[in-house]
Parts: structure tokens; C-alpha cells; sequence
């Protein structure tokens, strides 16, 4: 079977498509055929991200809806081979996708013979949200440091483990904490809530620490997905993050802040 | 962390505060969350039945619901003002 992923969040505006893109294009850098679906009903944004929009023909909803085959709504992508994007639509609302619709696009995915299916979750609780975790094997929550956000994560941990194919069959989603727009300064300032307090408060395996950094909003400005910048710390942490999800032991990088010297470290 | 800082701590970072806040919250709607859905509802009445007598705040009364292998259990835990109040 295809592994079906769910990058998912509660909060709106964490990184969940920076996340789903980097992802899912680290997943294909390394051989695995995969598929990312941008279930953001209406307010479609993944194909920015990935730099594909001027080759957005058909959309989910048409494969959902029969107007598409989904060999003709899939569009290859540009950067790495083996990778292929599901944009959302733009006109439709989120009504369109059913349980029934999205489980047949997860089986023709299968068939089709892909590794990984990544579900681009848009923001919130609603119908939207829960299609793009419905099917899910794992679930990448993404976190920021800061109080509404680690608040609907643990939301969101709850409608996992009970609003999901796998929970209603009595199984469980696999979970994995990441943490993004993390800065080791302003922890350290006693500014924002360390990695150490939100695992503690989550208590869900932690799978990655991506930085605020500036290389994202190049990269979002290009069209080309972070981890293929990688000179970037966010673009190296996401690789990292990558290699953990397929079982490597990765230690965790751009926790701390660069060393300063003595005597700012001193009076700093 | 520069040793000066050592003699700032004296007031709680405001990372410190979130946590906690956080803590206390997320403790609570994990239990509503696992309580029946008539929880919430039962909160709300317990609260106004006991306001008829005494003056409390929301966070002098905890409702915890947990289960048990042969039954749940309903706990209720009232503050009462001080008494010089
Ligand atoms: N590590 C990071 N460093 C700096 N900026 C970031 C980082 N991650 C995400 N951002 C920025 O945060 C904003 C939101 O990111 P993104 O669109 O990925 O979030 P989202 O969770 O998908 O949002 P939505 O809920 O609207 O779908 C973007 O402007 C993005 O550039
Ligand atoms: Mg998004």
C-alpha cells in the first residue's frame, strides 16, 4: 500500500504547505514515487510553492467529480523526478470532497504505484481538514512555539485519534511532532516556548526543529521548495527531518545559538 | 546565558508563563475530550446551582471525568472563598 501522510495543524499559517512541499520533495530526492495533494479547497497555494501554477489544468475535485482522469489532473514536477502534485481547487468549496471521492483518488494513487502520499491539510477543523487526515497512515503535526498553536496541535492529536479511517477501525495514526519557526534566541531570551516544554505538553514523538529563516520566503518567492537549498538552515533541517521519517538516526541541528564570543556570552 | 542574567529572574519568563497556561488548559479540554459530551453542559449547571449559595470563579470548581475499568468516575472538587471573604 501507499503510505498516506498528513501534514496537519489546527492553526492557521504555521508551515504546513512550506512543510508538505519540502516533504514530499526530499521523500521523491530519494527515490520513492510520491504524490502531494493540496486539499486546501478554494484557497489553493501548494502549486505556488512548488512553482508548478502555470501548469494547473485539473484540479482534485475534477478527478473527485469524474471531469478528470488523474493521470490528467497529476502534475509532474519540475525540480525532482518521481514527484507529482494534486493541486486544489480554486473555485469549488470544501463541501466537494467526500469520503468516498478521496478514498478512490488514495486507491488510484496506489495503483498507479506510488510510495508516499502526502495530504497537504488546510488550517482549521472543518470538513477540509479532516479529508486531508482522514486516510492517514502518519501524521506530521506541525507546531509553532507559541501558545494557540501548540493549542490546537493538541486539537488536532484528539481528532486523530478519533476522527480518522484508522481510529474508527481501531487502529491508531502514527504521530510526529514538528516544530517550525523555531528561534534558539528567543528561547533562550525566556521569549518563546522551548522544543523541551512542547514535547513535554504534546508528549508526541518529536520528528524535526525547522528555524525561522529567511531561505523560506526565497524559496516560496522562487517557486522551489526549501530543502533544495541546501546550503539553508531550514533547508538542511528539513532533510534532516526526511531522514528521520524513514527510520535514519538524524541528531537535531540549529537548537542552540551560535557561539558568541566571550565577552558577549559574558555580558550577553 | 550571560551570568548577569542570573540576578534578572527574579519574575518568571513569559516562555515560563505560557507553558503553564498551556499545562492548565490542555489538561482540561483532554478531559472534556475523553468525558461524555454532556460534560461541558454539566460544568455549567453544577456552577449556577452552587452560585445560588456562594460566590465562586470559574476556576474554583474542577469537573474531572475518568475512566475506569469497571466504572468511570465523576469527580467534583469546589474552592470555597476564604473565609474572611
Ligand atoms: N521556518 C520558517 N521560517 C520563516 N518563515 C516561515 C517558516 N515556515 C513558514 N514560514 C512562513 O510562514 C507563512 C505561512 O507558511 P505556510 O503557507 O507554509 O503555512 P500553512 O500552515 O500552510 O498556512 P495555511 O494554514 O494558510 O495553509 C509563509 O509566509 C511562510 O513563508
Ligand atoms: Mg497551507
Amino acid at each position: 500500500m501507499s503510505r498516506i501522510v498528513v501534514v496537519t495543524s489546527g492553526k492557521g499559517g504555521v508551515g504546513k504547505t512550506t512543510t508538505s512541499a519540502a516533504f514530499a520533495t526530499g521523500l521523491a530526492m530519494r527515490g520513492y514515487k510520491t504524490a502531494v495533494i493540496d486539499f486546501d479547497v478554494g484557497l489553493r497555494n501548494l502549486d505556488l510553492i512548488m512553482g508548478c501554477e502555470r501548469r494547473v489544468v485539473y484540479d482534485f475535485v475534477n478527478v473527485i467529480n469524474n471531469e478528470a482522469s488523474l493521470n490528467q489532473a497529476l502534475i509532474r514536477d519540475k525540480h525532482v523526478e518521481n514527484l507529482h502534485i494534486l493541486p486544489a481547487s480554486q473555485t469549488r468549496d470544501k463541501d466537494a470532497l467526500t469520503p468516498e471521492g478521496v478514498g478512490r483518488v488514495m486507491d488510484d494513487l496506489h495503483e498507479l504505484g506510488f510510495d508516499f502520499i502526502v495530504c497537504d491539510s488546510p488550517a482549521g477543523i472543518e470538513r477540509g481538514a479532516h479529508m486531508a487526515m482522514y486516510y492517514a497512515d502518519d501524521a506530521i503535526v506541525v507546531t509553532n512555539p507559541e501558545v494557540s498553536s501548540v493549542r490546537d496541535s493538541d486539537r488536532i492529536l484528539g481528532l486523530l485519534q478519533s476522527k480518522t479511517h484508522r481510529a474508527e477501525r481501531g487502529e491508531s495514526v502514527r504521530e510526529h511532532l514538528l516544530i517550525t519557526r523555531y528561534s534558539p534566541a528567543r528561547v533562550q531570551a525566556g521569549e518563546m516556548l522551548a522544543m523541551e516544554d512542547i514535547l513535554e505538553i504534546l508528549a508526541v514523538p518529536l520528528i524535526g526543529v525547522i528555524p525561522e529563516s529567511q531561505s523560506v520566503l526565497q524559496a516560496s518567492n522562487s517557486g522551489a521548495p526549501v530543502i533544495l537549498d541546501k546550503v539553508s538552515d531550514a533547508g538542511q533541517a528539513y532533510d534532516d527531518f526526511v531522514r528521520r521519517f524513514l527510520g535514519e538516526t538524524v541528531p537535531h541541528r540549529f537548537l542552540e545559538v551560535e557561539k558568541k564570543g566571550f565577552f558577549k556570552k559574558l555580558f550577553g | 546565558m550571560g551570568w548577569f542574567n542570573y540576578f534578572k529572574q527574579s519574575k518568571p519568563t513569559s516562555a515560563k508563563v505560557a507553558k503553564e497556561r498551556l499545562q492548565i488548559v490542555i489538561a482540561h479540554e483532554r478531559l472534556d475530550r475523553n468525558g461524555p459530551e454532556y460534560l461541558p453542559q454539566l460544568r455549567r449547571d453544577i456552577m449556577e446551582v452552587i452560585r445560588k449559595y456562594v460566590p465562586i470563579s470559574d476556576e474554583q470548581v474542577n469537573v474531572q471525568f475518568e475512566k475506569g475499568a469497571d466504572f468511570d468516575v465523576l469527580e467534583l472538587n469546589i474552592a470555597l472563598p476564604d473565609r474572611d471573604h
